[in-house]
Parts: structure tokens; C-alpha cells; sequence
């Protein structure tokens, strides 16, 4: 399949687009594969990728039950950042990050990655002291990290308000220059064609219905399009593990709760960079098509219904109208949700499970797009090699009976 | 939005309470004896259903009591509203 250039552009323009190759094909699911991914979003589609390019694990295929990039992969509001707090946590998270710097190239799809910088502000004191020990332990850690000023903050995106008078004032915040946004519905799609050019089949409704194990082995899955024979199975189902997991008859630690976004109508440039506040509950940053991306929290609820309930949203509207009041007359377009694991520390789950041959990649919760190309990249060397990357191995689900949590309820407070 | 019913006041809106997440988890009753596995299955493992969901919540802007709920997780009907202490009552899924 031929490379996207600015050539091929200049071909396809004078024949009108109308000759464009298909990106990644649909093929028919084979009687068995080497090894089968379960969940077509960017983390399923990712490891495929990375199986098939480090491992030479060409004879696999990611089957989706809907279409590719339609659970939380397209849902998301595409923040990109590596500041947490714990050691194991920045490791994993600047190792996705340094993978995003140069995803572009790397797939040859433009993932209109942009490093934009993320801030998060401090609202009291005590927020500040938290938010300058992050600082220091991301410096230590060799991430990216500095103090802003109210005054710099001011210059840094003027549509803040910064009237010392607010119920919550802005005493300062944190900002990570490397850290930003990207093209969600790019990344997946980028790492399919990835994929699939180097032979992994793409299966697109084709839902995983049961899971064939005998002796304590995975010999494969039941689907709606038929039984599909394999030794290795790697689930990467976001809101979905625990539904999975419950046909290997296995617990995890997760719950699944909506967690909602919306946009406003787009208008002129007015957001150079990222901001989230945990202390109000609300991140803004703006589409290069110019809508208003806003973020709201999670139900507090159990729930596998893709619509968030609207007490969350007005609360978020709130916030957001006080800290950018220029936003107050400004329409709303579209608000969704996504269903999301949230794991009680936190931090997310790459880990073999009791059953031989399946593993586990979930508990991203409200934040795992910022982590596709470093989740994918992990979990393709855990399927592999049977065994965890050094990166990965802190999260595995052995913490829940060691007691060796990674607690990150800090970086992670506002949901996204 | 869900409209609960606390068995206490009546009908109030989802804003009022506090969910307390999956109910029916038990201590286990002799504690010195568990090993690292169970205590784990007990403090983090949960079955997080898709579909038929025990649940406790709290009355928090109201009575302030504690209730347990079965409700769809997909359909977020509510089946049924039961006291702390009954047994899970049996409800279509
Ligand atoms: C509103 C919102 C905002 C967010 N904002 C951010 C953010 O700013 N930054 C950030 O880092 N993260 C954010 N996140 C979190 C992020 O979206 C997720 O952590 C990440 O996208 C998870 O990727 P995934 O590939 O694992 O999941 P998904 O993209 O959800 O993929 C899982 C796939 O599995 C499929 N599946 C499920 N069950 C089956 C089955 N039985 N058979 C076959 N396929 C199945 C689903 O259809 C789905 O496509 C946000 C999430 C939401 C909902
Ligand atoms: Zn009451």
C-alpha cells in the first residue's frame, strides 16, 4: 500500500480524491490465529501494531464488536501529559509520551500531535504545597515540570480568570510544556492501517462472546461471527474487562462508570493550552477546528448506558463559566460519554491473569489515551515474551494481594 | 437521571444521595486466619455486572440512612429498594 505523502496528496488532488486506497482491509476471520486481540480501540490496536513489528507476530487479529475507535478511543478529550506522581507511573507515561513525539513518522498518519503544554492550577494552599511536590518528584523522575504565576498564567492563555476575588482564586499552577493533545480518531486509525500492512486482520463487528478454556488454558473465543482458535488472548476492553474477565470466571478490581465530555461551537483561536483544575472539576482546551473541549467527572454510579447523567455537566458548566467567563453565552454543540474502568489506585492493570495465555490490559480509567503508544508497546512485549516489560511489571494485578499500590488519586483527580 | 426512592422519605432525585458501590460484601468473620488472596478478593475484587447491579446508597442531603438498590446497569431502571441487612431480593434481569 503506498506511503501518504505530500506527492500521493498532489496525485489523488488532481484525480479528485476519488482514487484514495482503503486504509486497512476487512477481512474474513481466519479458523485460528497466533494470537488474538479482544477490543479495537487505540491500546488493542497499538499492541497488534507493536506484535506484528518487534515480535513478528503476524498471524494475529483484533477483534472489535463495533467499529474501530467507537469506545473511548473516539470519546475522549485527547490529553496527552506524563506528569504523575510515583516513580512507576512516570515511567510509564513519559515512555508513551517520547513514543508520541515521534508517532507521526512512525506510522506515516498524521496524529496531529501538538505540545501545546498542560497546566493544572491550585485553587487554596494546600493544593499549591501538593501540586510543587509533583513538581519535584516529576523533576527527580526526569519529567518535565514547572511553577507558573498567577501573572504568567495570565500571559500564557488570557481568558482566565484571575480575580483574586473568585470563590476559588488561582494561586499558581503547574505546567508540562512537553505535554498537550493529539488527533484521537487518528491514532486509532493510524495504528490500524499500521497494523494491518504488516498482515494483522482488522475484524470490525465481531463481538467476543465467550472465552474457550480447558485445563486452566485459553484455546479461544466464542464470537458472533463464529469460533476463532487461538493459544493467546490479550483483552484491552476499557469499560468492558469486567465483562470479559467474568467469562474466564475471574474478578478484577474495576468499576465501570460513565464519564462525559462536551463541545461548544467553534469560534476564533482563544485557548493556546491545556488547563485543568481538580479543585473545581473542569479541563478546557480548543480543537483546531475551534470548539471549546471541556471535560466533566465521572457518574457516580455504576453503569454500562453510553450517556452521562446532567447534574454532572451542569456542575462543570458551572466551574468552567467562572473560570472563563468569555465562555457564558457560548452554545454547547454536542455532550457524550464513555464507559470507564476505574481501578482503585488509580493506576492501570497490564498483567497475566490465573488462566494460562490471557492477559489483561485495563484500569485505564478516565486517562489512558495519553498512554496508547506506551500501553500498546508494553502489552505487545507482555503477550510476546510471556512475561512483563521491566516498565510494566509494577502493574500487574499481583498489587492487590501484595499491597504494592500506585496510588496516583492526585494526577489523576480530574477525570480525563 | 435517576429518581430513588428512600425507604425513608419517598422519591428524591439522584442528587441527594451518594452511591455506596457494590453491596452484599460480608468482613470475613475471621480475619487473623485470611491469607494475602482473600483479603485482596475481599477489599478490591468485584463483579462490577453489566446488567443486574447490588448496590448500597446513602441519603446523604436527607434522612442521611444507608439502603440497598438492585438496578439495571444498562437500563438504570431500579428493581427493587431494600433495607440494609435483607437478603437480595430476586428481580427480573
Ligand atoms: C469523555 C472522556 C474523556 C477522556 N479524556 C481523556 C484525556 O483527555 N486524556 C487521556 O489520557 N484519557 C482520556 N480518557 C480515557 C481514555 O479515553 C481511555 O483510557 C482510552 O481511550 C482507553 O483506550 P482503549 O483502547 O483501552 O479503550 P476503547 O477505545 O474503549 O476500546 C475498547 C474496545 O473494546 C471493544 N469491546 C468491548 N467488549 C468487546 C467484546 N466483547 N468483543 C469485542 N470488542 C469489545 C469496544 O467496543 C471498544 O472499541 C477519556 C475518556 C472519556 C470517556
Ligand atoms: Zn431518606
Amino acid at each position: 500500500m503506498a506511503n501518504y505523502s505530500i506527492f500521493a496528496l498532489a496525485r489523488n488532488a488532481l484525480q479528485r480524491h476519488r482514487n484514495w486506497p482503503q486504509a486497512w482491509r476487512s477481512p474474513q476471520p481466519r479458523a485460528s490465529y497466533d494470537a488474538v486481540i479482544v477490543g479495537g480501540g487505540g491500546h488493542g490496536l497499538a499492541t497488534a501494531y507493536y506484535l506484528a513489528k518487534l515480535h513478528g507476530m503476524r498471524n494475529i487479529a483484533v477483534l472489535e464488536k463495533g467499529w474501530i475507535g467507537g469506545g473511548n478511543t473516539g470519546r475522549n478529550t485527547t490529553i496527552v501529559r506524563s506528569n504523575y506522581l510515583n516513580p512507576e507511573s512516570a515511567a510509564i507515561y513519559d515512555h508513551a509520551l517520547k513514543l508520541w513525539e515521534g508517532l507521526s513518522q512512525e506510522l506515516n498518519f498524521n496524529v496531529m500531535f501538538s505540545q501545546r503544554g498542560v497546566i493544572n492550577l491550585a485553587h487554596d494552599e494546600g493544593e499549591a504545597r501538593e501540586l510543587r511536590r509533583r513538581i519535584y518528584a516529576n523533576q527527580l523522575a526526569g519529567v518535565d515540570a514547572e511553577w507558573v504565576t498567577p501573572t504568567q498564567l495570565g500571559e500564557l492563555c488570557p481568558i482566565l480568570n484571575l480575580d483574586p476575588n473568585m470563590r476559588y482564586p488561582v494561586l499558581g499552577g503547574t505546567l508540562q510544556r512537553r505535554a498537550g493533545t493529539a488527533r484521537h480518531d487518528a491514532v486509532a486509525w493510524g495504528y490500524a492501517r499500521g497494523a494491518d500492512r504488516l498482515g494483522v486482520h482488522i475484524i470490525e463487528n465481531c463481538e467476543v462472546t465467550g472465552l474457550i478454556i480447558r485445563d486452566g488454558r485459553v484455546e479461544g473465543v466464542h464470537t458472533n461471527r463464529g469460533e476463532i482458535r487461538t493459544p493467546k488472548i490479550g483483552v484491552v476492553a476499557a469499560g468492558h474487562s469486567s465483562v470479559l474477565a467474568a467469562m474466564a470466571g475471574i474478578r478484577l478490581p474495576l468499576d465501570s462508570h460513565p464519564l462525559q465530555a462536551l463541545v461548544s461551537e467553534p469560534i476564533k483561536p482563544v485557548m493556546p493550552t491545556v488547563i485543568m483544575s481538580n479543585k473545581v472539576h473542569a479541563y478546557m482546551s480548543q480543537s483546531d477546528k475551534g470548539e471549546l473541549v471541556i471535560g466533566a467527572g465521572i457518574d457516580p454510579y455504576n453503569s454500562y448506558a453510553q450517556r452521562g447523567s446532567l447534574p454532572v455537566i451542569e456542575e462543570t458548566i458551572r466551574a468552567v463559566v467562572e473560570l472563563y467567563p468569555i465562555t457564558s453565552r457560548l452554545k454547547m454543540m454536542r455532550q457524550w460519554a464513555g464507559i470507564v474502568d476505574i481501578c482503585p489506585d488509580a493506576s492501570p492493570i497490564i498483567s497475566a491473569t490465573p488462566v494460562d495465555g490471557l492477559y489483561f490490559n485495563c484500569g485505564w480509567g478516565t486517562g489512558g489515551f495519553k498512554a496508547t503508544p506506551g500501553s500498546g508497546h508494553l502489552f505487545a512485549h507482555t503477550l510476546a515474551k510471556d512475561a512483563a516489560h521491566a516498565i510494566n511489571a509494577p502493574f500487574a494485578l499481583e498489587r492487590f494481594y501484595s499491597g504494592a499500590l500506585v496510588a496516583e488519586h492526585g494526577a489523576a483527580a480530574v477525570a480525563h | 437521571m435517576l429518581l430513588l426512592e428512600c425507604p425513608w422519605c419517598g422519591p428524591r432525585s439522584e442528587e441527594e444521595f451518594s452511591c455506596g458501590g457494590e453491596g452484599h460484601i460480608v468482613r470475613p468473620l475471621n480475619p487473623d486466619e485470611l491469607d494475602d488472596a482473600a483479603w485482596g478478593d475481599y477489599v478490591f475484587m468485584r463483579r462490577n455486572a453489566k446488567g443486574v447491579h447490588f448496590e448500597r446508597w446513602r441519603h446523604a442531603h436527607g434522612c442521611g440512612r444507608w439502603f440497598n438498590v438492585a438496578r439495571s446497569t444498562v437500563s438504570h431502571e431500579i428493581l427493587a429498594v431494600y433495607r440494609v441487612g435483607d437478603d437480595k431480593p430476586k428481580v427480573a434481569p
